[in-house]
């Protein structure tokens, strides 16, 4: 099947394949393998040399090199340092990570144990959101086995190198994706992210050096061990190596998650592996990168996915969510759910963030309610270079990302909202006007008796008629009319 | 907000769950998480106790209480209907259901009906984007719901509720 046909399964590859209950099963898959090998044959900076030439890259979204990352903790002197699992997938529309907790647990435990090995840590904590309960759960058997059988705990497989995994739980703040936010959320306070440098690796959790990496990095990087940086390394693009999970929603066919060596093509993943647009309607758009990315055309659909393509694109790889939309969704109204999103998940400490965010809502709404100007459309532009610019961490940094991307990429749409006060996707209510068409009218009183506000009036077998001024547009006449009379402009 | 007069045994039980995380100020999240599986919410009441124990300021605690929406000062409906508001359901018109059950229920986000059966909550994606849109109530998942089932999804925790009084009466 061209579905699986164009899918190459590293983060994923024990997924659905295994009991994630039965330690046992894991094992027989290789799980520990690559824990077992670094111990007992390499040195700490072998492994970082190897995750290094691999080329991996974070796959939160942020695309830091991971070895790199890893040799930064690993060089700072201090007595006690973190390994610390992000496991907050709080990005809409994504849930990989939560795919790979609830179906391989051992091999997000097997590479923080590598990871703790490498940097010189002893603690490994995983953040997860108290949204995912059976990740959670099978989180905690997975460790309480690993345990029993030596893999995690005090002198790991007589090596004399000790490592053990606790868990802390997010309480619904998407910001608490960002490291700082993160490791301040783990303390017991306010997810609020501070200002970097300093960094996370010298100076983290409880002030110690600490390791971040997302669910899906640390996936990859047993297999890595495994089968060697050159491998790893074959697969994927010139600056984005391996394989990338996507979680493919919306007006599309197959949905659900799927695994692409970097390089693959939108029109590959949506056409071929995605199987086309729901109803056969006509693709218009997909947005990657959640809130802080960007919305593509189908100009883009034979560029190659990798890091630097997306951003080059105005869009970004983000955690792999990807939200194929068609001809009926309207782009001004795309932009504005994702605002909603930032206004709400905004922390509040820094200004650019807190205020601005709040005006280009309000522009949004004042565009997608028909009262919008051609101004209101460079003062969007504008305000939103001013927030990418001023903002103090990633989430202000990006959250203008879907405005610009649609205004770049769907001037027109925004243009057909202020000029002609329409909405190209009748999506706008407030832009919508029902009317009768007197001459095919037959005064059935059908939609009369159906309108929930009163706002038809006629009589018996004579025309009806529609007052603008009291219809909310809920469109139930025009699903009732029997005799198409009404029309929608 | 009306004042809450705390029993000796819910103040006790959260002093117990405080002294489980070793009345850690650094636990304070994990002890939330705790006292509101309890109480099944965060009164200003039960906020003043915590601090208490972990020796911090109540501000401290009301600040994290109101920073995550995982945790709320208002008691839930017994069955607690959430509408996934994630990109994947909004495109499949999760706004609709939404709209659909404030009408039926004649009550706004974040509030609980009169009778205390049910509350309604948006929240951000709960992972199941290949059902959208996804309503859960309680525990329970419902996916691809459309305006048309609400009534029936509504009808069928009003029933069971009454079926179980008809029960224990």
């Amino acid at each position: 099947m061209t579905v699986f046909k164009k899918q190459v399964r590293i983060a994923l590859r024990n997924c659905g394949v295994i009991d994630p209950e039965q330690i046992e099963d894991a094992i027989a898959c290789d799980a520990y393998f690559a824990l077992g090998k670094c111990l007992t044959t390499y040195s700490p900076d072998e492994v970082i040399s190897e995750i290094k030439t691999s080329g991996l890259r974070g796959r939160g979204g942020g695309g830091f090199p991971t070895g790199l990352k890893w040799e930064i903790t690993k060089n700072v002197e201090s007595d006690q340092k973190y390994v610390v699992c992000n496991a907050d997938e709080g990005d809409p529309g994504a849930f990989m990570d939560r795919s790979i907790l609830e179906g391989d647990p051992h091999s997000v435990l097997e590479a923080m144990a590598i990871c703790g090995y490498c940097i010189g840590a002893n603690t490994g904590l995983i953040y997860i959101r108290a949204e995912y309960p059976l990740a959670i759960q099978r989180l905690k058997i997975a460790i309480k086995q690993a345990e029993e059988y030596g893999l995690l705990g005090d002198n790991i497989l007589g090596s004399g190198f000790d490592f053990k995994i606790e868990m802390r739980y997010g309480a619904g703040a998407f910001v608490c994706g960002e490291e700082t936010a993160l490791i301040h959320s783990m303390e017991g306070l306010r997810g609020e992210p501070t200002v970097k440098p300093p960094f996370p690796s010298v100076s983290g959790y409880l002030g110690k050096p600490t390791n971040v990496n997302n669910v899906e990095t640390f996936a990859n990087i047993p297999v890595i061990i495994n089968k060697g940086a050159k491998w790893f390394s074959r697969i994927g693009t010139e600056k984005s190596k391996g394989t990338k999970v996507f979680a493919l929603a919306g007006k599309i066919n197959n949905v659900g998650l799927i695994e692409v060596p970097m390089g693959t093509t939108l029109r590959e993943v949506v056409y071929e592996i995605g199987g086309g647009i729901v109803n056969g309607k006509k693709f218009k758009s997909v947005q990657t990168g959640g809130p802080s990315g960007g919305c593509l055309t189908k100009d883009f659909l034979d560029t190659p996915i990798d890091y630097d393509n997306l951003v080059a694109a105005g869009s970004m790889m983000g955690s792999g969510g990807m939200i194929v939309m068609d001809e009926d969704d309207c782009m001004v109204s795309i932009a504005k759910f994702y605002l909603e999103f930032t206004l709400e998940e905004s922390c509040g400490k820094c200004n650019p963030c807190r205020i601005g965010n709040k005006r280009l809502h309000e522009i949004l709404t004042k565009i997608t309610e028909g009262n919008g100007t051609v101004e209101d459309i460079e003062r969007l532009k504008v305000l939103s270079d001013v927030i990418k610019d001023t903002s103090l961490c990633g989430l202000g940094q990006s959250s203008p990302n879907p405005v610009l991307s649609t205004i770049a990429n769907f001037e027109d749409e925004y243009m057909a909202h202020v000029k002609e006060e329409k909405c190209p996707a009748g999506q706008c209510k407030s832009l919508l006007r029902y009317d009768i068409v007197e001459d095919l009218c037959t005064g059935c009183t059908l939609c009369f008796r159906n309108c929930p506000v009163g706002a038809i009036t006629g009589e018996r077998r004579l025309p009806h008629f529609i007052d603008q001024s009291l219809c909310i547009k809920c469109g139930v006449c025009f699903e009732k009319c029997k005799f198409d009379a009404i029309t929608l402009t | 907000m009306p004042e809450i007069k705390l029993s000796e045994n819910t103040i006790q039980l959260i002093k117990n769950i405080c002294a489980e995380f070793e009345n850690k100020e650094n636990e304070l999240i994990n002890v939330l998480h705790r006292v509101q599986g309890k109480l099944g919410y965060l009164p200003a009441e039960v906020q003043e106790v915590i601090a208490k124990e972990l020796n911090i300021g109540v501000a401290r605690v009301y600040g994290v209480v109101t920073f995550y929406s995982f945790f709320t000062m208002i008691p839930q409906g017994e069955s607690p209907i959430s509408i996934c508001m994630g990109t994947a359901c909004y495109v499949r018109g999760a706004e609709q259901v939404l709209a659909e059950f404030k009408r039926q229920l004649n009550v706004d986000v974040g509030e609980s009906t009169n009778d205390g059966k049910f509350s309604i909550n948006c929240l951000r994606c709960v992972g199941a984007c290949g059902l959208a849109p996804v309503v859960t109530v309680g525990g329970k998942v419902f996916g691809r719901v459309a305006p048309s089932q609400v009534k029936e999804i509504i009808a069928e925790y009003t029933q069971s509720n009454s079926a179980d009084e008809a029960k224990s009466a």
